[in-house]
């Protein structure tokens, strides 16, 4: 396991991410790995309790994200990784994808539902994003940016 | 993994079934290389059966973006029928289904052709 180095933050272990305990997945910038990331977020989905339908645009949200990261906030380098994380609480699933890109200004994104833009054939993942998810924040690194999905579980854990 | 794509003709009308997943290709077939080839055939009247597409993405979307500009661009009219409920949510948020014909079946799409 060279470029998929996955370690829990708290445990070193190659554990799953349980309530409050975040784990961590650093990928090369590399489209390969994308769909590996994918059907982590879609099961951690599951886990947390989502519906089929809901899972999947949670995996594919997370998709967009990583791919983002590699095509537009890595632009391909093989020097710089793409760093995920994927936390689950009482309350949340949160998962952040980490570039180490030049950094992005979301208010630059033009609103691909606009009639200027309709017809575009690019410019509609962040939308998906923030239309998907319940809360899009983006932080920015030195260098990168950070994206942090998060969506709000239905039923607690009793 | 891919997506995979079969022509075949219903009169002059063109029917493209599709199946797989509609994503980022990486030097795989894709949806506007198979429209723009059509076209070149002389094709106006196409309609994609999205039937089989179990998924798509961002890039999947603007394969049928391009697909459907590059129609209208040549002169012809591009439908969409047999939506799963996973591309039709997707086509709704982005207000995309208000760009497309869509039908529900290849009747109706073939018959609403003018």
């Amino acid at each position: 396991m060279t470029d998929s180095d996955i370690k829990s933050r708290q445990s070193g272990t190659q554990a799953r991410p349980s309530k409050d305990q975040p784990s961590l997945l650093t990928l090369d910038s590399e489209l390969s790995r994308v769909e590996a990331v994918e059907t982590r977020a879609e099961q951690l989905a599951h886990e947390a309790g989502f519906d089929e339908d809901t899972s999947s645009q949670i995996a594919m949200v997370t998709r967009e994200a990583v791919i983002n990261a590699i095509l537009h906030g890595n632009k391909r380098d093989p020097n710089k990784k793409v760093r995920i994380g994927f936390a689950l609480s009482n309350d949340a699933l949160s998962i952040t994808i980490a570039d180490e890109g030049l950094g992005l200004d979301p208010d630059s994104v033009p609103d691909p539902c606009a009639p200027e833009n309709i017809l575009r054939s690019s410019g509609r993942g962040i939308f998906l994003m923030r239309a998907i998810m319940d809360e899009v924040h983006f932080h920015q690194l030195s260098p990168g940016t950070e994206i942090e999905l998060i969506k709000h579980r239905i039923h607690k854990e009793s | 993994m891919s997506m995979t794509l079969t022509a075949r003709q219903v009169g002059d009308v063109t029917i493209l079934d599709l199946s797989g997943k509609i994503t980022l290709g990486e030097g795989g077939v894709t949806l506007r290389d198979e429209v723009r080839k059509l076209l070149a055939k002389g094709a106006k009247k196409i309609v994609l059966n999205l039937a089989g597409v179990s998924y798509i993405d961002s890039s999947g979307l603007g394969e049928l973006v391009s697909s459907y500009t590059a129609v209208k661009n040549a002169g012809g009219e591009l439908k969409l029928m047999n939506l799963t409920s996973k591309v039709r949510d997707l086509l709704v948020i982005t207000k995309l289904l208000t760009v497309f014909d869509v039908k529900d079946d290849e009747a109706a799409a073939v018959a609403a052709f003018s």
